[in-house]
């Protein structure tokens, strides 16, 4: 069978979600072989041959954290030239589509951003993408090369299909060229305890309406009760109330939760571009007209600050 | 020595509008009303302020791919401030994707001459992100990209990317391809005086053959990209929707634990 290049995404091991969803999609369309960079690969091996990585190529150089993207590039080149894959596929964040746009460049293929799914097809893999706000659905393939597509969070539930795993030293060699951006400093970001917004299965988010940064706790406390991430409107943001870490939306990060609850956010297309593929959705607004009740499953006309603490409450009791 | 700042921008269909597919599958540009994209206002911005940092010892264009309209988006940029444009149209160009664009804008950056390329985040309608990206590797130059600030001293370009897990501070020589986001500061509005001063400004025409492309490198044909299905998805069945009268977070827990959330 085909082999498929699976890039991986991790945290000095611990292998992020997406990739366990990618190597899911991967088995659709062939052998997932994983390529892991950076420290680690000893601990991701174990969790990646648990989700179906035939193999697990990989490398470790200080050039994958001392310059921006491009040495990651010649790694995955190397890895792709070592396995002549039918397929590369690669998670849809910053550092994932452009290190899927620079090999794509490199070996002559199309490439595909932002699949929310993936499927086998008689001429290659075909890749749904929702697109315009989520107002479209498209199937695409790609008809040049090897296909590259990166995949967007929550595309696929992971599923566990042990496999070999053997991890093999991948040789690199980082090219001059590939050393022009330094990264300087790095700060990592704090973690809040609450899961990563775009892995999150709940996402509760505040807009201009919550008020004020003091109000933002009356979201934090709905989302702990939930055991939710919490999502900003960009009017919130601008305001300074939230980080824009916690932006959902065009310029924001894009969410496809189970459940998102919007309150006292109004529903702009640039918003709406960000959540409208998630797959339950609830909006707390005291404006009737407010386009986010074109979108809801369940809508509550009403102020924010009565609201939202009484179902805080209420789900706090349920869960006793 | 003058700094020659080139500034990607891109002419797109304005999302506030009904956008949708034309029969072969590429955007619909006649029906909705096109625009510069917001979030290359930013990286023109940024551009007018590396040149005023610079005490205005730097020359800026903007270069737009994309249909006889796209020369309004250069219009815009031309009116913020920026000095000259350069606007590549064929008809050969239309369905053009990434790589095909990442090509034409390549050649075009290299004919003009640069120091320095400032591209937007991301368009507002293919939204892929990756076009910086794409360019720093046809350039052979190093990217600098998705920055919520930038400044330019010495030869130098130093930025600040705000990444899913970590913030960075970058740093790279120039030649460089750098991209900003809206996190980048407020885009200037035209003033009337630069509205005027734009429609005399300089725009150059330039076509597959001034850059010497292929036809078939580019456009529908030369797509290393199929669209195969475009399908507007269906309207979401209305939702229910209650108004609170003292009951609203109830009721909305009613309906979470039904759906199984609680
Ligand atoms: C290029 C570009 C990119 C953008 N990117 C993004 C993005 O990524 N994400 C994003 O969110 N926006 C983005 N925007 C901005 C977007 O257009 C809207 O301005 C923004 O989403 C509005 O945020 P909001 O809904 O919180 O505020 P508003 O539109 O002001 O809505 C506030 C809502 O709160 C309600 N409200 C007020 N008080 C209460 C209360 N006590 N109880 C209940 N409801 C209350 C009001 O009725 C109103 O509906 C972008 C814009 C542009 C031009
Ligand atoms: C809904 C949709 C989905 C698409 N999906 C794909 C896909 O998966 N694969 C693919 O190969 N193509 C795709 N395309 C085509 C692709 O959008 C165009 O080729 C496009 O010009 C480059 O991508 P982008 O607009 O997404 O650029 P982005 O990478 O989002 O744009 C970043 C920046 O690059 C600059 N830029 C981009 N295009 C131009 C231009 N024409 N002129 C000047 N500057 C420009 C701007 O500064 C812009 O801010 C898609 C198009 C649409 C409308």
């Amino acid at each position: 069978m085909a082999e498929v290049l699976v890039y991986v995404d991790h945290v000095d091991g611990a292998v992020r979600k997406p990739t366990l969803e990618l190597l899911t999609l991967a088995r659709r369309i062939g052998e997932p072989v994983a390529v892991h960079l950076g420290p680690g690969a000893d601990t991701a091996a174990a969790t990646l041959a648990e989700h179906g990585a035939v193999k697990v190529l990989t490398a470790d150089a200080p050039e994958f954290a001392d310059y921006l993207v491009a040495p990651k590039v010649d790694a995955l080149q190397a890895a792709y030239e070592a396995v002549s894959p039918a397929a590369v596929l690669l998670p849809s964040s910053t550092e994932g589509k452009e290190i899927g746009a620079r090999l794509a460049v490199r070996i002559g293929s199309g490439i595909i951003t932002d699949a929310v799914d993936l499927e086998a097809g008689d001429e290659g893999p075909v890749a749904t993408q929702s697109v315009f706000a989520a107002s479209y659905t498209t199937k695409s393939r790609i008809t040049k090369g090897t296909p590259v597509i990166t995949v967007k969070p929550n595309s696929a539930a992971p599923e566990a299909a042990p496999a070999a795993g053997t991890v093999e030293q991948l040789a690199v060699t980082v090219a001059e060229t590939s050393k022009g951006t330094k990264v300087v400093s790095r700060t990592p970001r704090e973690s809040t305890g609450r899961p990563e917004l775009t892995e999150a299965a709940i996402v509760v988010s505040g807009g201009r309406g919550v008020n004020g940064a003091e109000n933002f706790p009356v979201i934090e406390a709905l989302a702990d009760s939930l055991g939710a991430a919490v999502g900003a409107s960009r009017a919130a943001v601008d305001a300074g109330w939230y980080p824009h870490t916690n932006q959902v939306g065009q310029t924001g990060k894009s969410v496809s939760p189970q459940l998102y609850i919007a309150a006292g956010i109004s529903g702009a297309i640039q918003h709406r571009a960000g959540m409208q593929t998630s797959k339950t959705i609830v909006a707390i607004n005291k404006d009737a007209e407010a386009p986010i009740f074109d979108l809801v499953d369940y809508g509550v006309v009403g102020d924010l600050f009565e609201v939202v603490p009484a179902l805080t409450d209420e789900v706090k009791s349920r869960k006793g | 020595m003058s700094l020659r700042i080139v500034v990607c921008v891109k002419y797109v269909p304005d999302a506030t509008g009904d956008r949708h597919f034309a029969e072969d599958l590429t955007v619909d540009r006649d029906d909705v009303d096109g625009l510069l994209s917001e979030l290359d206002e930013y990286a023109v911005e940024q551009a007018l302020q590396i040149k005023e940092a610079a005490d205005g010892d730097a020359e800026i264009t903007v270069l737009t791919v994309g249909p006889e309209d796209a020369n309004d988006a250069l219009r815009k940029a031309l009116s913020m401030g920026a000095d000259k444009g350069v606007h590549v149209e064929d008809d050969d160009l239309h369905g053009t994707d990434a790589l095909g664009t990442s090509l034409v804008l390549a050649k075009a950056i290299e004919k003009t001459g640069y120091d320095l390329v400032v591209c937007g985040m991301a368009s507002t309608d293919g939204t892929m992100g990756v076009l910086p990206a794409l360019l720093a590797e046809r350039l052979g130059v190093p990217q600098v990209t998705q920055l919520s600030e930038v400044s330019v001293e010495g030869g130098t370009v130093k930025g600040r990317r705000d990444g899913d897990t970590a913030t960075e501070q970058l740093e790279a020589s120039l030649p460089a391809v750098v991209s900003v986001t809206d996190q980048s500061g407020e885009a200037r509005y035209p003033s009337f005086k630069g509205i005027m001063a734009a429609k005399k400004k300089p725009v150059e025409s330039l076509d597959l053959d001034d850059l010497d492309i292929e036809a078939d490198e580019v456009g529908l044909a030369g797509a290393w990209t199929k669209v195969d299905e475009a399908a507007e998805r269906p309207a979401r069945t209305a939702g229910t929707i209650v108004k609170d009268e003292g009951e609203g977070g109830k009721q909305l827990a009613e309906f979470l634990a039904g759906q199984k959330f609680i």
